[in-house]
This record gives structure tokens, C-alpha cells and sequence, in this order.
């Protein structure tokens, strides 16, 4: 037979794309619909916090740092109660990471405060002294980019119905706003600013006064979003 | 072409890909070399500002070499192997010329705009998929020409019967092609806004667990079908060639084939070991990735025995010493991978420098080793001339494989250290160490691979400097050698 196969071209390559596909259509279908349900109170993102994210993802974060808790009492006692799948039923992408070069941080939202993290990013050993993780002094000076992150949130609303300007607990108020880009680009300036008054460093403080939200601002509320 | 007389094939496009193997590898490896400095000493993570840190280099590190060295050194390989098994040169079709070249140009450009987007950090974050939309499509656009090049060969070969090698080039083309398109399925957000924002950020069409499941399903297969999968198409093709012997079992070649193919996929699961997938699609993956032994193994170990009565042309001939070394590391490689995936295995080493370990002694010992022996073969038929110096060859092959030993065997210990020490609990029920003390105690096992990461590196710059010097200097062969390729002394 696979003389036959082996000069037949065409035949060959259709049964090799059959053989292949075989494991895709097995596993990954399934249980897509089910796993991407939402844990009851998991909320979708804020355009602050979404800015946040993408400086976390510029800066590749994730290649040190996993957002993923592991149902095992060490890690558990560690960072916090075990991933559920609904958690992440807002991330895009996925943030789990693959190696732990430094902590989990899925749920760092509980036990770490805005100024812990301002120190943390200036000079990463002035809070965890041997540490090896770089200084990212540059997150002080950039402005982070909130149109992108509007941009995003509106392109996730329209396109896969994450739920903004909702009521998702039912008690009469709207859990996420969006609302349209002026409402959206104040709300997140506002949300900078009560972030930047738990900070120090004046440089920063000038600039959300001033309506600039730089990098580590945006990536502070994302940070003490993970809870 | 008059039957017997000599097909006279048509190398250019296959030294612009050499060319670019060497290049992409000095690059990648170089960063890779960086990288593991930087975990060693941390103070050199700023020494060029944003652009220098660990995080932003080590995206940069492994395109670098997955899709800039080893893609390279694959495509060098099909426009060389791809003529002479299908006996049909690239100089017959002036169609297949133009997409040739195409191919090559649109692949480098596509390489050099990686580079700079991940330097700007622009980045989808998800693994070895890191390219935003724009050089996706870029990327799609040469795929789909190199399998214009694979299918357009084979449509007019002279060879009726397919070798080995090309079904696997066909099984990797088609493969690749899948799981990319799947896994970069994203929405560019300024269209779909109407308008806001950066015009080249997307957002993925998967979230949370369904992106984790499609991202693992593309990481581990598409480098299986980019690090595997061709690289066994070289090797059924220099070794044999090499040596001159027969490959050992027919059978065995296509079993090992079909079992590769059919079991590979399933064992991206094993990435997602007790994370939030359903536990079914966990068990899997680790019970396919055990499974997926026999057919690695069977690769192999055809090769080992294809030089079977014949052992001894390992003490005369560098060149097989290079291929029977990564067929071994392809045998350690994929024995190493499934014990990762059994479930209790995957709780201390998930997470931890294993992994790296793991990845590398497969990359380093199997991969570069089988890509740099197939150039070293093909140097001398497509220049005329000789292997500039056999020392040299001699000093890089023990320099990288000692290396390799070092690398792999800290990577290990360090794993396996930090793994015990997350999970240590005192006699009150405390976890014994903070995060931090199992970050100190690996210093000294950082400071090991970094060393043999330079040592194979230096290798490295050896291989490119005695393929320049045979491009240039070897002496000038008046025959293309039939078998052992022709070696200065």
C-alpha cells in the first residue's frame, strides 16, 4: 500500500493532513464552549487596567513570571487559592507563562500594594534583596497607550460580547463602563490618578496631573487587578 | 536532459539560506548566550535600557533561532536535497526559480522585522507565535511558497517513487501550515474599533483556557514539526549519503513515520498539566507523549543502525561523529520529554529550568548538530571545494559537546532543586523556603550553563568561520565527491 502511496503525491499529503488532524479535532474541540464560561464575579478588564497589561506583555513579564496557581497545598499556601478556568474567561491572550523565574502572580492583587510595586519595578532588589529580575526604570518616562487599550476593549464588547456596561451582579449598577471614547480615556485618567496619589515618585505624580498616565501607573492598576 | 547524462543542479538559493543559517545562529546564539549571563549576573539586564532586559532579549532569543537559524538551515537543506533525490534541477523551471528566490528574500525580511518588532516590544506574548498580524501574513505568504517549491519539484521529478526525506518536508509543511494558521487566529483591534489606536495590535480570537489549549497545541508541535520533523528528513538523507549505506529498515522508516505523525499532536497536552484544562485532555497528553517513544525512538535508532559494521568510520569521519551524536541526543531528547509529562515528574519540574534544560539538549545536541553536519556535506558540492580544516572540525565537535553537557546537566540539578524546594514543608507544616531562597541557591548552576552556552557558541563561530574560509580557500575539488565529504587535514 504504501508503495502505491509513496508515488502518489497528492494522496500522500491528504493522508498525511488526515493523520495529523486527528488529535486537533479530539481534544482541543470538545470542551471549548464550557471552558470559556465565567467564574461568577470575574469581571472584565478596565481600559486602565488593559493598558496595564499590554506594557506587561511588552515587557514579557509573562517570561518570567506564570499566572497559573496549581491545585497542590505548596502552592496554594504560597499565592493563593488554585486557577479556575472561568477566571480567565477575559484574557486575551492567556498570561499563564512556562517558567517560574520568579513568582506566580495571579492573584498578586492580594498581597501586594501599589507602592510595593512602584519600589519593585525602579529597583527590583530594594524590596527583594538577591533577586535577579531586571530594573524597568523606562515604565516611569513612557506614556502608556490608552487609545490601543479603548481600541481593544471595544473590539472584544462588539466582537465576542465581553460584557461592558452591564449589570453583572444584578445589584442595579454597571459593573465595567466603557461607554463611548471621551467617557472611556476620563475614566481611566481619573482611575491614574487614584493610583499615582498612593505613589512617590513626583515625576509621575506631574504627569497624571497633567493627564499623561505613564507605563508603570497603567501597570499598577493591572497588577492590583489580579486578585 | 539526455538519460545518464548528469543533472546539473542549481545551488543558489540554497547558499542564500546557508548564509542566512549562519548569520541567524550567530545572532540567536549570541542572545542565548547573553540570556543565560544575565540569570547568572543580573546587573547586565541594563546595560542598554529597555532594549537589554531579560525579558525583552529572550523573544528574541528563541525566534531567533526556531524561525531564523533552524528554518534557515531546513530550507538550505529541501533546495538541495529537494532537486537531487527528486533528480529534476531548479534550473529546468524558471517558475519554481522565481519562487525560490521569492522565498528566500521574503523569509529574510520577515526575520529582520521580527527582530525589530520584538526589540520595540511589540509582541501577541504567546510563545514562538510572538509576531503581531502584519508579519503573520508575511509569513504565510512564504510558507505557502515553499510548498509551491516542494509540490512544484515533485511535479515535474524524474524520480518516480518519493525518499524518505520528502515526506517528511511534505508532513512538516502541511503541519506547520495548520497549527500556525489555527493558533494565530486574532482580531487586528484598530479595523474592528473603527479606528483607534495602534493599527498593528490584534487581540487573540481565544481566551483564558481555549487560548492556553490552541497555544500548546501549536507551541509544541509546530517546533516538533520545525526542531523534528525536517531535521529527520536530513538525516535519512546525509547520513546514509554520508556513509554510504543503506538505511537500515524500510519498514521501520514507515512506521516510525505514520506513528510520529499520528501521535505527535496529541502531546501538546502535556504543557497543560494541572492547569484549569478538563483532566481527561492532561491524561492525554502525558499517556501520548510516553507513547510517542516508539516512533522517536524508531527514527533513531534506524539511523544508529544504518551504521551498523561500518562503526568505524566514526574515528576517520568528523562529519558522521556529528550525526551519530544528535541522533543519540535525539534518543536522550525524547526519552527526557515524555518523563516530564508523567503526571508526578510534571509537578516538580513544570515551571522550572528543566524545561529550558530539556529543550536544550534536544536543540543544541540534535538539531544544530544535524544542521550544521548536513552544510558541512552540502559545502563542498555546492562550492567545488574542500572542508577548509578538519582540526578545527575536530576542536568545535568536543568544545560543543562538552558544552552541552554542562548545559543540560546544571539545567537538571537546578530543576530539580527549585522544584523540591517550592514544595518543602518544615515539621509544623510551613513551607520551608520564601520564593527568593529558591532563586539564590541556583546562581552557581546559572553560572555553569552560561559557561557552556559560550563554549557551544564558540563552537559555533568556529563552524562559520571554516564554512567562510571553504568558501573561499578550501581547495578546489576537480569531482563532486561521491560519499565521505573531502576534508583538509
Amino acid at each position: 500500500m504504501f508503495h502505491w502511496l509513496e508515488q502518489r503525491p497528492f494522496f500522500f499529503a491528504v493522508l498525511v493532513f488526515v493523520f495529523v488532524s486527528f488529535a486537533g479535532i479530539i481534544e482541543v474541540i470538545p470542551d471549548f464552549a464550557k471552558q470559556s464560561r465565567p467564574t461568577v464575579g470575574t469581571k472584565p478588564y478596565s481600559v486602565l487596567e488593559l493598558a496595564g497589561r499590554h506594557v506587561y506583555i511588552k515587557d514579557s513579564c509573562n517570561a518570567c513570571h506564570s499566572q497559573l496557581i496549581r491545585p497542590f497545598k505548596s502552592e496554594t499556601d504560597r499565592y493563593g487559592m488554585y486557577s479556575l478556568s472561568g477566571e480567565y474567561a477575559y484574557d486575551r491572550p492567556f498570561l499563564w507563562g512556562s517558567k517560574r523565574t520568579g513568582p506566580d502572580l495571579m492573584r498578586v492583587g492580594n498581597y501586594r500594594t501599589t507602592d510595593w510595586h512602584e519600589n519593585h519595578m525602579m529597583n527590583p532588589a530594594s524590596v527583594v534583596p538577591g533577586t535577579v529580575m531586571p530594573a524597568y526604570p523606562h515604565q516611569f518616562d513612557n506614556i502608556a497607550d490608552l487609545d490601543t487599550a479603548y481600541a481593544e476593549a471595544l473590539t472584544v464588547k462588539n466582537v465576542f460580547n465581553t460584557p461592558y456596561d452591564q449589570d453583572l451582579d444584578g445589584d442595579g449598577q454597571i459593573d465595567v463602563k466603557l461607554g463611548n471614547y471621551e467617557d472611556a480615556i476620563a475614566a481611566a485618567k481619573e482611575e491614574a490618578k487614584a493610583i499615582a496619589a498612593d505613589m512617590k515618585n513626583q515625576k509621575v505624580k506631574d504627569a497624571v496631573a497633567n493627564g499623561q498616565v505613564p507605563e508603570i501607573v497603567a501597570l499598577i492598576a493591572y497588577l492590583n487587578s489580579l486578585k | 536532459m539526455q538519460n545518464g547524462a548528469r543533472i546539473e543542479y542549481d545551488y543558489s538559493v540554497a547558499k542564500a539560506f546557508t548564509f542566512a543559517t549562519i548569520l541567524f545562529g550567530i545572532i540567536g546564539m549570541t542572545i542565548g548566550v547573553v540570556l543565560a549571563f544575565q540569570l547568572a549576573f543580573p546587573g547586565l539586564n541594563n546595560l542598554a535600557g529597555e532594549y537589554g532586559t531579560f525579558s525583552r532579549l529572550r523573544p528574541l532569543h528563541t525566534n531567533g533561532v526556531a524561525f531564523g537559524f533552524t528554518l534557515s538551515g531546513i530550507f538550505a537543506s529541501w533546495y538541495y536535497i529537494g532537486q537531487r533525490v527528486l533528480k529534476v534541477s531548479l534550473k529546468e523551471s524558471p517558475f519554481l526559480m522565481t519562487i525560490a528566490k521569492l522565498h528566500f528574500v521574503l523569509y529574510f525580511i520577515t526575520i529582520l522585522l521580527a527582530v525589530v518588532t520584538l526589540f520595540m516590544g511589540i509582541t501577541t506574548s504567546k510563545e514562538y507565535a510572538e509576531l503581531e498580524w502584519p508579519i503573520d501574513l508575511l509569513v504565510v505568504v512564504w510558507w505557502v511558497l515553499w510548498g509551491i517549491s516542494i509540490f512544484g519539484l515533485i511535479g515535474i521529478r524524474r524520480e518516480r517513487t518519493l525518499y524518505i526525506s520528502i515526506w517528511y518536508f511534505i508532513a512538516s509543511f502541511i503541519t506547520v501550515a495548520m497549527l500556525y494558521l489555527f493558533n494565530n487566529m486574532e482580531v487586528p483591534t484598530y479595523f474592528a474599533s473603527g479606528g483607534y489606536g495602534s493599527w498593528i495590535h490584534s487581540v487573540s480570537m481565544y481566551s483564558g483556557t481555549n487560548d492556553a489549549l490552541v497555544q500548546w497545541w501549536y507551541g509544541h508541535n509546530a517546533v516538533g514539526f520545525v526542531f523534528t520533523v525536517p531535521i529527520i528528513a536530513m538525516i535519512y538523507y546525509f547520513l546514509p549519503k554520508e556513509s554510504g549505506q543503506n538505511v537500515y529498515s524500510y519498514k521501520l522508516s514507515i512506521l516510525a513515520f505514520w506513528g510520529l505523525l499520528f501521535v505527535y499532536l496529541w502531546a501538546g497536552g502535556h504543557h497543560l498539566i494541572y492547569s484549569t484544562v478538563p483532566d481527561w485532555m492532561q491524561t492525554m497528553g502525558s499517556v501520548m507523549s510516553v507513547v510517542l517513544i516508539l516512533p522517536s525512538w524508531g527514527s533513531a535508532i534506524n539511523m544508529l543502525l544504518t551504521m551498523k559494521g561500518e562503526w568505524q568510520q566514526l574515528q576517520t569521519n568528523t562529519l558522521i561523529k556529528f550525526m551519530i551524536l544528535a541522533s543519540t541526543f535525539y534518543m536522550l531528547s525524547t526519552i527526557e520529554g515524555p518523563i516530564q509529562s508523567i503526571k508526578s515528574v510534571n509537578a516538580i519540574a513544570h515551571f522550572t529550568d528543566w524545561i529550558p534544560g530539556h529543550v536544550h539538549d534536544g536543540v543544541l545536541g540534535w538539531l544544530v548538530f544535524m544542521i550544521m553536519a548536513a552544510l558541512y556535506h552540502m559545502a563542498p558540492r555546492m562550492y567545488g571545494r574542500e572542508i577548509y580544516s578538519k582540526s578545527l572540525m575536530d576542536t568545535q565537535f568536543w568544545l560543543q559537546t562538552t558544552g552541552i553537557v554542562l548545559y543540560f546537566t546544571s539545567m537538571w540539578i537546578a530543576g530539580i532543586t527549585q522544584g523540591m524546594m517550592w514544595r518543602a514543608y518544615d515539621e509544623y507544616g510551613s513551607l520551608v523556603y520564601s520564593f527568593i531562597d529558591t532563586v539564590t541557591v541556583l546562581q552557581p548552576y546559572y553560572t555553569i550553563r552560561a559557561v557552556g552556552g559560550l563554549m557551544y557558541l564558540i563552537g559555533f563561530f568556529m563552524f562559520a568561520y571554516n564554512m567562510y574560509k571553504t568558501a573561499t580557500a578550501g581547495r578546489i575539488l576537480d569531482k563532486e565527491p561521491v560519499n565521505a565529504t573531502p576534508v583538509a587535514a
